[in-house]
């Protein structure tokens, strides 16, 4: 399966046909992903923002911003244009340092594991090894900058929010570990390439969801919980503690806040959309189209294309995911502090600890279904 | 290889300086919740030591477990006992302080005196493993670490169980020291009302 762009390599013997040596090459080549990454983080955050208005302005029989743009389309660059001039305030009896570090610790790890993140065969910012397991580590660290940021407010609502967030952050964790582990257990690899890869042989059919359903629904409401979004958004919820942990905070710091949720989301869905609906996969595999064509796969322009369609398709499964959230968030009501603590402790960790072992027993009776 | 080996290199140095310079606010700042959140910028730069060793596995694994639930739950527990309270003042403090300066003196020059007798450098540098670690691990802990890996779960299975029985006081109706009948009330005191008191 070695096949497919890989732009790295191109790059290196573009500059050295400069004459360079191949040190400076993966020197000029190694900040120019993560750019294009995080553009395409922020860019997935601006079209997450329009559709989660737009959506919401739907459910409840509105338009939704209309003026900014066609469509309203600009509305979330001027909402983040807004948030950049206002005014940086730090409240008077509030912890200056923990104030400002609180959000940088809770984008960072976010931002970070979209080094995992697989839009084709090479198309990633780094295969580490340990792959999927470096996000679910990543993860683990942003209740300590809710903590941190509830703490330093000075504020009852701030800290209660805080200390939800790191409760519910914790409890959620491990229902996801375990169902990511089952998918780990099948493909025998931490890697998402890897991850993918087994998913690839039969197009739609392959897929995890099919064979993982119940860690799908697992990952699914777990990964909703650590994004904090609606059915389980307690740690802001603004009828009890105003907005949380982020009571205290405003422009910038607040944008950190906005940016690091919606970051978060779309991370997930596209992790959803690795683990489970087969990554970049093509519902009908790209080389029996290519088979029934006539064409060599290795062909550039078909290489070109495949690419092409494996970013569209990685995309498109995260999207479908993202609206499905939206929908969510606008038509179910927030669960209580104590349903939330019950559901991750009572049900879905016993749920996952079952699945995990039904997989590892079903991989062992057929290892030709559930990878040997 | 040149800029490889000065990235490493500056790599470490922050790394250290940041270990160093944080386990020392630890011990010595007063605000405890400061020393809390600098332990974890200890356990964090330990993972990025790993790191530069080529143990990715062990690196995460230090960030998930240190880092995501110990440091978390340690947070965790100070705000929610967050008593803004003097500490008694301590009458022997001084000669207190010179025992145990003394004893991590002591600790320390047997540091430095392994770190000057043993030898450090591997047979050979094709050793490291880097990205097979990960299973090279799982195939040590269920052979001949198998053992102690059980035990250290039965050690955690204890400790939960512990703190069950800690928490949930209806689990025992006598005080195992005293012997007397124990308070089965909540623990949470009734507050005062809020408005009452302002006028």
């Amino acid at each position: 399966m070695e096949y497919g762009l890989d732009l790295e390599y191109s790059f290196n013997e573009f500059l050295r046909g400069f004459g360079l040596s191949s040190e400076i090459a993966h020197i000029i080549w190694l900040p120019l992903p993560m750019l294009l990454v995080l553009v395409a983080a922020v860019v997935g955050v601006l079209v997450t923002v329009w559709l989660e208005r737009k959506i919401s302005a739907a459910a409840q029989q509105r338009i939704g911003p209309e003026y900014a743009g066609a469509l309203g389309v600009l509305q979330p660059i001027a909402d983040g244009l807004k948030l950049l001039v206002k005014e940086d305030i730090i409240p008077d009896k509030a912890d200056g340092i923990l104030f400002t570090a609180g959000p940088i610790l809770v984008l960072v790890p976010v931002i970070l594991s979209w080094l995992i993140v697989p839009f084709g065969q090479n198309l990633l910012i780094s295969n580490v090894g340990i792959g999927i397991f470096l996000w679910i580590a990543l993860s683990s660290i942003q209740p300590i900058g809710l903590l941190m940021s509830g703490y330093a407010s000075n504020n009852k609502y701030s800290l209660l929010g805080g200390l939800r967030a790191a409760a519910q952050s914790i409890s959620y964790e491990i229902p996801l570990a375990l169902s990511v582990l089952a998918i780990v257990l099948m493909t025998n690899s931490l890697s998402t390439i890897d991850i993918v890869n087994q998913q690839s042989g039969a197009g739609i059919l392959s897929w995890n969801i099919w064979r993982q359903p119940v860690g799908f629904i697992v990952f699914w409401i777990c990964a909703l919980a650590e994004c904090e979004r609606l059915p389980f958004d307690l740690p802001e919820a603004e009828e009890e503690l105003v907005a949380g942990y982020q009571t205290e905070y405003a422009g910038m710091k607040f944008a950190l806040f906005y940016l690091g949720s919606y970051i978060n989301l779309i991370l997930s869905a596209l992790l959803v959309s690795i683990l489970y609906l087969g990554g970049w996969g093509f519902p009908i595999p790209v080389e029996l189209i290519a088979k029934f064509l006539n064409l060599p796969i290795n062909a550039p322009f078909i290489q070109v294309f495949t690419a092409s369609i494996g970013i569209v398709m990685t995309v498109l499964k995260a999207y479908l995911l993202v609206f499905i959230a939206i929908l969510l968030r606008w038509t179910t009501p927030r669960v209580r502090i104590d349903q939330l603590l019950d559901l991750g402790w009572k049900f879905l960790l016993p749920i996952s600890l079952a699945n995990l072992l039904i997989t590892a027993g079903l991989k062992l009776a057929f290892p030709q279904f559930f990878g040997g | 290889m040149s800029i490889a080996i000065t990235t490493q290199f500056i790599c470490f140095t922050i790394l250290s300086l940041v270990v160093i310079i944080g386990a020392l606010g630890v011990v010595l700042l007063e605000s405890i919740v400061y020393s809390a959140f600098l332990l974890g910028g200890v356990f964090m730069s330990v993972a990025g030591l790993y790191l530069l060793l080529n143990a990715s596995f062990v690196a995460a694994a230090q960030v998930l477990v240190y880092v995501g639930a110990v440091n978390v739950l340690i947070i965790f527990a100070i705000m929610l006992v967050n008593k803004k309270e003097d500490l008694k003042p301590i009458n022997d403090i001084k000669s207190r302080r010179i025992i145990s300066t003394s004893i991590c003196l002591t600790l320390l020059s047997l540091l430095i005196r392994v770190d000057l007798t043993n030898v450090w450098s591997l047979s050979s540098p094709q050793n490291s493993i880097g990205e097979e670690s990960t299973i090279r691990i799982g195939e040590h802990l269920f052979s001949d670490y198998l053992l102690p890996f059980e035990v250290a779960s039965v050690l955690l299975l204890m400790a939960m169980i512990g703190a069950i029985v800690l928490a949930r006081r209806d689990v025992m109706s006598k005080d195992i020291s005293t012997g007397l009948p124990v308070d089965q009330e909540l623990i949470e005191k009734s507050s005062e009302p809020l408005l009452t008191n302002k006028n």
